[in-house]
Order: structure tokens, then sequence, then C-alpha cells
């Protein structure tokens, strides 16, 4: 999970006129200086320059050449601390219903319930390797501000969390985790309070302790190095995962689904297969409420990036994003606290626009149905963000093209467990009237969980 | 490069003000720049809004955004400038999306043509570091435009270098850690901070937390060429906009704040006037 490249299958596609750029913007980068073809960089404030040459010295010292046995540590406390490896589970229901064989890589099993566990581990340990002495995260679902609260308690670190409101007032079982495992959490409450707004506040924070501090980004986005050293920390589960095909089914998988907000689950759960080209990789996107945008609002009701976004620079990298004509960040929305990003990594945006991984979108309604879906048949309950990817299988199953899109053999990652989700998915159900759904009226008309 | 930029500097400390334009409104944010200009700007750094200004404090970010709910745009903002009337050169202080995007093609280019064709004289762009500036400063040197570099005191070495290499009209000296934001104390960090580019061969402005005529003498008495001031100008506007005073009354105030921070420059600049600053 140490090497550097990404495969480049060299599909480019022409690029249409809006996507043309002057010449010296081009493609003559390399990943050597963080880019992912035409994405990636550090557009960052300078006080925060040097921090990243640190950071992508110690990178590539410790994560790439394992000094001082940094990754040998790494891989046991993921063992010990983190109950890796996680399995990879054939779903018989689901397999017989899709007809198909179906595999669920389980995330969800991962200490703290999801895939952000591994790399906020990395970091966490890697800023002590660093000298650090305060860590500060920002969050969305309150999945990697919970992993980054646990394994900052694990290693001994402070650590401060930036959270949007509206994130706060959903997401409440993961603000109350990350109180209890002593970590601050500071509500933002800037624009729609999201993930974005939290992203920006704890960039401003970093800015300041920039010094002592060592800042967990949570996905694959940002400046370099923390696309590809994330991405290394999450490559785990790709890595066990193509080890697991091979010894359980004998054969690499047809397809591999995976939902995207920034991308770490995707990028994760893709690196191990970039190289096999007979692998279909789909980054499952939360299609929201609609795909289209309301420009004079400044609002899209989705968060499918990758699909329907353009090219961009936000938060330190140049990358697919939402954005108005004069770009200006938009305000997105998914029911999943966790791909609601108006961004996406850059390595991700590169792949997608080589042709090798393929962006879908599922709306907030499909994502709610698999949800209860998976919950009912597998006695699995999924995160919403992961109902995605379970979604998109549902869709894609039911398609007279459906042999070709999947194949035999699914991997589905499900990036995380849903129990944080149940007050929002007892609202959203009540409010749709879903039938798939199982009678929650009675906790609705109690007001939910609350 | 732009000669007004090098004239503001060369007679004695400039006083370089930042305002965002279009907050709280269009009309009110020019009287505002103007009154700037009267009370003795020699440069004027105009914020572009960006909706994520990351490299801002609170008080410039709720500039932004309320600038932002009034409807500024780039364009609204090159027609801003236009319909600017003031003597000091104008310098567009913004995020690169804003300037990346602009225009048919993505990339600085048609930004800063446009920039040229309304008048502005160079840019400050919080979330370009050096090295991802080439695009923009061959845009630049094309249209004969300054672009300016923010040093933080975490620069050193090859990042300084590469920023000299590639810094036209002045260089802005970040005069501590952090985000903009008056505060009431200006940091000691400035000396050291100035003795770094002491061989550099372009004016010297010292930012970040400045807010009165005071601090304004002591940061040019420590050897600053000029002082940038925005959050204390910003919050003036801010108090304005919240306690309902008038467009007029808020000018006024601005202008007098304005006034009292060139004075303060011009007092740092004559040393006989100030005890000299502790050596570090
Ligand atoms: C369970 C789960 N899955 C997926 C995501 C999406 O993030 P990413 O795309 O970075 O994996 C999140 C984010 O919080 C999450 O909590």
């Amino acid at each position: 999970m140490t090497e550097l490249e990404t495969s480049d299958d060299g599909t480019e596609r022409t690029p249409s006129a809006h996507e043309t750029e002057t010449e010296h913007e081009g493609d003559d980068r390399s990943l050597e200086d963080g880019s992912f073809g035409r994405f990636g960089g550090q557009y960052v404030p300078e006080a925060l320059m040097p921090a990243l040459e640190e950071l992508e010295d110690a990178y590539r010292r410790y994560v790439l050449e394992n000094e001082d046995g940094f990754m040998d540590e790494f891989r046991q406390r993921l063992r010990d601390f983190g109950g890796r490896p996680t399995p990879l589970q054939r779903a018989d229901r689901l397999s017989e219903r899709y007809d198909r064989d179906v595999y669920l890589k389980r995330e969800d099993l991962v200490h703290g319930g999801a895939h952000k566990l591994n790399n906020a581990l990395g970091q966490v340990l890697l800023a002590k390797y660093m000298g650090k002495e305060r860590i500060i995260a920002e969050t969305g679902a309150g999945q990697h501000g919970t992993a980054t609260a646990m394994a900052a308690a694990h290693l001994d670190m402070p650590c401060e969390i930036y959270m949007g409101r509206t994130d706060v007032n959903r997401q409440r079982p993961n603000v109350f985790r990350m109180r209890i495992n002593g970590a601050e959490v500071n509500p933002v409450d800037a624009g729609r309070g999201t993930l974005k707004e939290a992203i920006s506040e704890t960039m401003r924070d970093w800015s300041q302790t920039v010094e002592d501090t060592h800042y967990v980004i949570g996905s694959v986005v940002g400046p370099h190095p923390f696309p590809a050293m994330v991405r290394d920390f999450q490559s785990v589960i790709s890595e066990e995962a193509r080890e697991q095909c091979l010894e359980q089914i004998g054969s690499l998988p047809d397809s591999v689904l995976a939902c995207a907000g920034g991308g770490s689950n995707t990028m994760g759960a893709f690196h191990h297969f970039t190289a096999d080209e007979s692998v279909s990789l789909y980054a499952v996107e939360a299609g929201g409420s609609s795909l289209e945008v309301d420009e004079d609002a400044g609002v899209a009701p989705n968060s499918a990036t990758l699909s329907t976004g353009t090219e961009g620079v936000l938060h330190g990298a140049r990358t697919h994003l939402l954005q108005d004509s004069h770009g200006q960040i938009m305000e997105s929305h998914s029911v999943s606290a966790g791909l609601d990003y108006a961004g996406v990594g850059p390595e991700l945006a590169h792949l997608v626009k080589t042709g090798r991984v393929t962006p879908v979108t599922v709306d907030d309604t499909a994502a709610l149905e698999a949800f209860h879906c998976l919950s009912t048949e597998e006695g699995i309950i999924p995160a919403l963000e992961t109902a995605h990817a379970f979604g998109f299988l549902h869709e894609a199953a039911g398609r007279d093209d459906a042999d070709e899109v999947l194949g035999d053999s699914v991997v589905v990652t499900v990036s995380g467990r849903g129990d944080k989700d149940l007050e929002t998915v007892i609202e959203e159900t009540e409010k749709r009237g879903l039938e798939a759904a199982p009678d929650l009226s009675v906790f609705a008309s109690e007001g939910g969980l609350r | 490069m732009s000669d007004r930029i090098d004239a503001a500097f060369a007679d004695g400390p400039a006083f370089v003000p930042y305002l965002a334009a279009g907050d709280p409104t269009y009309e009110a944010s020019l009287e505002y720049v103007e009154a700037l200009d009267r009370g003795g700007a020699d440069v004027i750094e105009l914020g572009l809004p960006f909706s994520e200004p990351i490299a801002e404090g609170p008080t410039i970010q709720e500039a932004v955004i309320r600038a932002l709910e009034g409807g500024m745009t780039p364009e609204r903002f090159f027609e801003f400038v236009e319909d600017l009337e003031v003597e000091a050169p104008l310098v567009c202080m913004t995020y690169y999306n804003l300037i990346y995007q602009f225009g048919e093609e993505r990339g600085p280019r048609s930004f800063v043509e446009r920039a040229a064709e309304v008048g502005l004289e160079g840019f400050v762009v919080p979330d370009l570091p050096a090295e991802e500036a080439d695009p923009l400063r061959e845009a630049c040197d094309e249209f004969g435009l300054d672009l300016i570099f923010i040093v933080a005191p975490t620069t050193h070495g090859e990042r300084l270098e590469r920023m000299r290499e590639r810094v036209s009209g002045y260089v802005y000296v970040q005069a501590r850690l952090g985000t903009t934001g008056a505060r009431e104390d200006v940091s000691d960090q400035t000396g050291t901070s100035l003795e770094r580019l002491a061989n550099w061969d372009v004016p010297k402005a010292v930012g970040f937390g400045i807010k009165t005529g005071e601090h304004a003498e002591r940061i040019v008495a420590a050897g600053a060429d000029g002082i940038i001031v925005g959050s204390a100008l910003v919050d003036i506007v801010a108090e304005g906009h919240e306690t309902g005073k008038s467009t007029a009354e808020t000018a006024a105030r601005l202008e007098v704040r304005a006034r009292e921070l060139a004075e303060g420059a011009t007092r740092g600049a004559n040393p006989e006037n100030v005890p000299q600053p502790e050596q570090p």
C-alpha cells in the first residue's frame, strides 16, 4: 500500500470546449509535486505551506519508507485496536435477489463503525512521530470526528473537532461519542453548517496553530500530500479485499461499488484494483433530491460532484466542484451528512477523467430504500452513505445491461454502520411513506428517538 | 510592472487599506472606498468576495458574506472598479477559483485581461502559493500587472527564494500567524520578519492585526515600507451596518480612521520622533 504510482490507462477523453485550458496549465506535472493529471496541487495560505512541506517529508519517510517502523506499528494498531482485517462476506439474500454473487467488504466492523478509522489512526500516529502536540479535524457525518477522537484518545493526544451546526443536529450520537472520548466539538455556524464550512474553519485554526498542531483531514481531499497519504492509509481496504477475493472466490471480482463523498472510501476500495482492467469501478455519489441546480440560490440539491461538477480550486486542491458559473462554491445536499460536500478528491477526479472509474448517482429516496433492504434482508444496518452504494446495486441489477455493468461477482464496501443515522432515517422514511420500510410510525409520532 | 504602485511607495511609507467590494451594498461600498482614498490611501486592496475565504478571520468573512448577499460577482466587481473615483492605485484581493473560472476558457488569463482593462494594478491571492502561481504570473507579465505574495512568519529558505523570484509591486508581510483580524496589540515579530526580506528589491508592506495610528507608527518604525489594514476598517463598515448608521456617517468615520493610520505611518518614518525599536 505504499507505492506512489497510480495506474493511468491512458483513455483520456477529448476535452470539450468548456474543459480546454490555456496551455501553461496543462497536464505536464506529475505525482511528485502532488498532482494527479491536471488535478491536485497545494492551494493554501502561505502560512500553511511549510507545514505541508514538513508533512510531505514525514509522509515519504514514515509511510513510504517505513522509517522507524512506522508502517509496522500502524498495521499492528489497525489489527489490535482497529479490528482488522475486516471480513469479505458473501451476502446470500442479496446474491439471490440480484442473481449474481454479491460480496460485502465489512468496513462497518472496523472499530468505531466506519472505514474512517484507517485514516484517522494513520494520521494521528504520524502526528505523534512528527512530534506534534495537538490534533484538529473536521467532520461531516461525525464518523471521521469520532474516529479521530478515538485515535487521539488511544494515542494520548489532545483533540478538537469542527463540525457544521446542521451536522451536529443530525448526527448527535457521534457528537456524544466524540465528547465521551475527550475531544472538544466546535460547532460551525457559517453557511449551511455542513462539511465545507467545517473544513474552512479547521484550516483557519490550523493557520494559527500550525507549528504544534496536525490537521487530520477526513478524506482524500485538500492539498498535497493529503490526498495521496489518506489514500495510502485507506488502501488497506482494497488490499485485503483483493486478496480475499482471490482466496474466497478464486478470482478477481467483476465490479467494485463504493459510495463517494470526499472519496476516501472509494479510493481505499479501488486502489489495489486500478491496475486490474477487468474490474469495473463505480463511485456512487449522492443524487440528493435532484440533479438540477438552482444557480441563483447558490444551491445544488445533490452532492454529485463527479457527475455534475466542474473543474475548480477549493480547500487546497484543483478538482471537481459544485460551483456556480462565477466560481462561487454551492451549498450541496444529501440525506447523508458524510456525502454532503461540494468537492471531491483530486485523484478520484482524475480516475474519472481518464475513464477508469465510472461515477453514478443515487438519490435520497433510493438510498433510504436500500438502507431498509440491507437492514431487513441481511441484518446489517448500513450508514446512509453506504446505502447509496446499495441503491446503485439495486438500480443496476434491474437494468437490461446488468450483466455488462456489474458482472457475475460484485464487491460492495459497507463503509460504515448506520447507528448514527437512525433519527434521520426514521424522520425521512416517515416523510416519504416508503413502502419497503418497516412501520416506524411509532417512533415518528413520538418525535423519533429524541 | 505597475508604475503607479511603484510611485505609491516612492515617497514615504504607504498606507494600504482593504475593504471587501460591495460590503454591505454596491453603492455604499463605493462611498467607503472613496472615503479611504480621501483619507490618504496610497494603494487600495479591494476584496472580490469568494464563498470560502479560508485565509480570513470572522470580521472579513462576515463582510464577504454581506457582499455576496448584496449580489457581488466578478463582473460586478469589474464594474465597481470602473465606477470608483479614486486617486490611489487598486489591487484586487481574491481567491484563485474566481480568477481561474473567469471567462470562456479556464485559467487566469481572461481575468487578468479584464482586470487590466478596468485599470486594476495587481493581485493578492491568499490561497495561491508561489508553487502554483506561474500561470497567473505569466498573465500578469503579459498585461503589465503586479502579483503580490504574502510572506508568513513560517516562510523560510527555498520558499522565500521562490517568492522573491515571482513577486512584483510589493510584498505583503504577514505580521503573525493566523487569519486576518484586528488585534489590540501589534506583533513584535515584525522586525524579525522584515530582516529576512532586507535584500528584496520590492517595498515591504506589513499587515495582519494593525488597528490604530500608533500601531502603524510602530510598524513603520520597525522598518516597514507600508502598512496594510483590513479588519479594523471592515469593523467600521460592519458597525455602521448593524447600528443603522447612514452611509455618509460611516464613510466619514472611515475617512477619519484612514487619516489616523496614514499619519501614524508617516510619523513612524521619522525616526527622530519615535524611540528606536528594540533589536531582537
Ligand atoms: C460511513 C461513511 N461512508 C462514506 C463516507 C464518505 O466519505 P468518503 O467519500 O471520504 O469515504 C463517510 C463520511 O463521513 C462515512 O461516514
